[in-house]
């Protein structure tokens, strides 16, 4: 493996926004800002967890990282070559260092091919290895992920949702890749199937040295899989850590609101819950508020929330936060709330529901 | 908690199979329960597991040809509802008994105005006029917490966001003041932020309304949270019913104790490698014979693979569907000893 403190893939200020026309001529008049402005590192074999809710821009990050868009700014480097700006033709022989697994099992299989030629294809696309070679190569695949030999030549419909996302892995992983972007890869499936996936994804991360970037909105399930964990929050990454310290210690409210809406399988602490409900909707990410983006939801809203966009802070080693209460520089200027009383607070009150529209801004 | 409550729901020996052109499914297995007046009833089952063919056969609301639904009584008011006339049904339906749907996108029409939607059960079934039916239509919007209520009645679904049009589905399934609310995954599809605002709006209307709940869901988290009693339901048979508490702290069948051993925590240890459940949950070809978890269980013995076990009382008001409850056949009671504890 390569130097272990250089992160393979390393993302700078990435942002993706899809134009809004109008009219006949499609003119441009907006952008939904579906990514704006995020940064991050995965190191060679860390499983950086990408969590937030629908719409947050989690898995259009993802697709932005392996470049099934073309972004509109930023920089990627994946293990020290720029790929942002690169054309799709020269990212061509790239690819085979980074694969995705798609959320859907049911829709991203053709239903028409067989599942030898499913794993197969990435090899026929890529490598110039004998018939002979892609078949064992391809039986080498379906026992690594837990699939019988004896069904390569069926069809995806003839499995279970489990067993599609075990095809899915397999073809993912059919060129020996370095970064695996999951998307949601186990959010169509059973509660008794999920870890199922789940302890497979843990194997073969050990056993093929593999990285992941873990999009999904199950807050239980990264804390399971994931070292690093970083939260969006409309476009943004409100707070990136280490997977204890963001469960133990969550420094930005969107996290606390988060993992305490988490519904854990226990009804006396169920009972004795303090949770925090956040009002109101997520804004369009076509017209975000003014200021912080999660002001209008927020329970510790301060008016500088409202003006300023916040920075993002290293607070301490690795835990990287963007929120005015943990910038020492503006609670110190704020008169209203004491910097004393900022730290870890329980749950605040919450603010009346805004009258800031559900509907988008169309 | 109403536990003396009389039953108002009570279901015999549901059966519900569809005959298809590949052959016959049996999707609900001889299910009985009661539901008491003013409780939250908890269904949990994986996909498959017949909960939400379970409530839909009770309600008529399979098409028959394919399903066709057996058993029973289904008493709901002194009506035996399998056997009630499909006049009879609609008076029910959306009047006595409100639904309220998984998908919150496809469940209302697009080209209806909301208002509209929520002004028809209050039209048909309570017979209100127009300009009664509206204002009481406002007032349900601002009750599930829709600010700007009288406006947004002339708005259309689409422009809703996903939590908003849950809202606007459990209006208009509580329009008529239930006297049940079957509730199938209601907070399922949505984000867990949203999620948290529908549970809660739920118990804030049960307490304000009295209406008895069933709460289906694969989520046990869920359930833990709000329900009073809680039935398991596996391979469309109910394989263990309990109080909350009972359920979380001492499950008596093999099921419910490797579900609640595969879902992993925010609290707590973390594991380094999350329990599993081996192998797929059956279709089933035929009326089960033999127990249906039998397969995927690191218990079975003989008499698992020959009968299909009755539900066995294990404490009060808790029933476990499974051989290693019953003294007489169970060989030894490795696991189940140390769960007792």
């Amino acid at each position: 493996m390569a130097d272990a403190t250089r992160p393979l893939l390393s993302v700078r200020d990435l942002k993706m926004h899809f134009p809004i026309t109008a009219g006949l001529l499609r003119r441009r008049v907006g952008a939904v800002k579906a990514v704006d402005g995020v940064s991050f590192d995965i190191l060679p074999g860390e499983t950086l967890g990408l969590v937030g809710e629908s719409g947050c821009g989690k898995s259009t990050t993802g697709r932005a990282v392996l470049r099934l868009h073309d972004i509109t700014s930023g920089s990627i480097r994946l293990d020290g070559t720029e790929i942002g700006r690169m054309s799709q033709s020269a990212l061509r022989p790239l690819r085979p260092r980074m694969q995705m697994v798609f959320q859907d099992p049911q829709a991203s299989l053709d239903p028409r091919m067989t599942v030898e030629a499913i794993i197969r294809e990435p090899l026929d696309e890529h490598t110039r290895l004998s018939a002979r070679h892609k078949r064992d190569k391809v039986l080498e695949l379906m026992d690594a992920v837990g699939l019988n030999r004896r069904f390569a030549g069926r069809f995806p419909h003839a499995f279970s949702g489990g067993q599609r996302q075990r095809i899915g892995i397999a073809r993912a992983l059919a060129l020996n890749p370095r970064l695996v972007v999951c998307d949601e890869p186990i959010a169509a499936l059973d509660v008794s199937i999920q870890a199922q996936v789940v302890n497979l994804l843990e194997d073969l991360q050990e056993r093929f040295g593999l990285t992941y970037l873990f999009i999904s909105h199950d807050l239980s399930m990264v804390r399971h899989i994931a070292t690093k964990v970083a939260v969006m929050y409309l476009g943004r990454i409100v707070e990136l850590q280490a997977r204890e310290g963001l469960y133990r210690d969550p420094l930005h409210p969107y996290t606390r609101a988060l993992l305490s809406a988490v519904n854990e399988p226990d009804p006396v602490a169920a009972r004795s819950r303090r949770r925090i409900v956040l009002r109101g909707d997520v804004p369009s990410p076509a017209n975000p508020p003014k200021g912080c983006n999660f002001c209008t939801r927020c329970p510790d809203v301060m008016p500088v929330c409202r003006e300023v966009d916040p920075a993002t802070l290293e607070v301490g080693p690795g835990r990287w936060v963007a929120c005015h209460l943990h910038d020492p520089a503006v609670m110190r200027g704020q008169t209203t709330r004491p910097f004393g009383t900022m730290g870890h607070r329980g749950p605040g009150p919450n603010p009346a529901p805004l009258d800031t529209p559900a509907r988008s801004a169309t | 908690m109403p536990d003396g409550a009389p039953p108002i729901l009570e279901v015999r020996d549901l059966r519900t199979v569809f005959r298809l052109r590949s052959g016959d499914v049996h999707a609900v297995n001889g299910v009985s329960f009661d539901l008491r007046e003013g409780e939250l009833l908890g269904v949990v089952g994986e996909s498959g597991s017949g909960k939400s063919v379970t409530m839909m056969s009770l309600l008529g609301l399979l098409p028959s040809p394919p399903a066709e639904v057996l058993g029973g009584p289904v008493t709901f008011e002194g009506k035996d509802l399998l056997r009630a006339g499909p006049e009879a049904m609609r008076a029910v339906r959306g009047g006595r008994i409100g639904f309220v749907f998984q998908d919150p996108m496809t469940s209302l029409n697009p080209v209806f105005t909301v208002g509209f939607q929520i002004m028809e059960p209050l039209r048909k079934h309570l017979g209100l006029g127009k300009r009664q039916a509206r204002a009481r239509a406002a007032e349900l919007l601002a009750l599930v917490g829709i600010p700007d209520a009288g406006r947004r009645l002339d708005d259309y679904p689409h422009q809703f966001s996903g939590g908003m049009r849950q809202r606007v589905m459990i209006a208009i399934a509580l329009a008529c003041d239930p006297k049940v609310l079957i509730a199938d995954e209601p907070t399922t599809a949505l984000d867990v932020t949203i999620q948290a605002q529908i549970i809660e709006l739920m118990q804030e209307l049960r307490q304000k309304m009295g209406m008895a709940v069933i709460w289906i869901t694969h989520d046990l988290g869920v359930i833990a949270g709000i329900a009073d009693r809680v039935i398991v339901m596996y391979g469309g048979q109910i394989v263990e019913h309990a109080p909350v508490d009972a359920l979380f702290a001492n499950p008596r069948h093999p099921y419910t104790q490797a579900l609640l051993t595969t879902v992993p925590k925010v609290q707590g240890e973390r594991v380094r490698r999350l329990a599993v459940i081996d192998g797929q949950p059956p279709i089933l070809g035929q009326f089960p014979d033999e127990c249906t978890f039998r397969d995927r269980c690191p218990y079975a013995f003989d008499v698992c693979h020959r009968l299909n076990p009755q539900r066995y009382p294990v404490g009060e008001g808790h029933d476990a569907a499974c051989f290693l409850n019953d003294p007489g056949l169970a060989p030894q009671r490795p696991v189940l000893e140390v769960v007792d504890g």
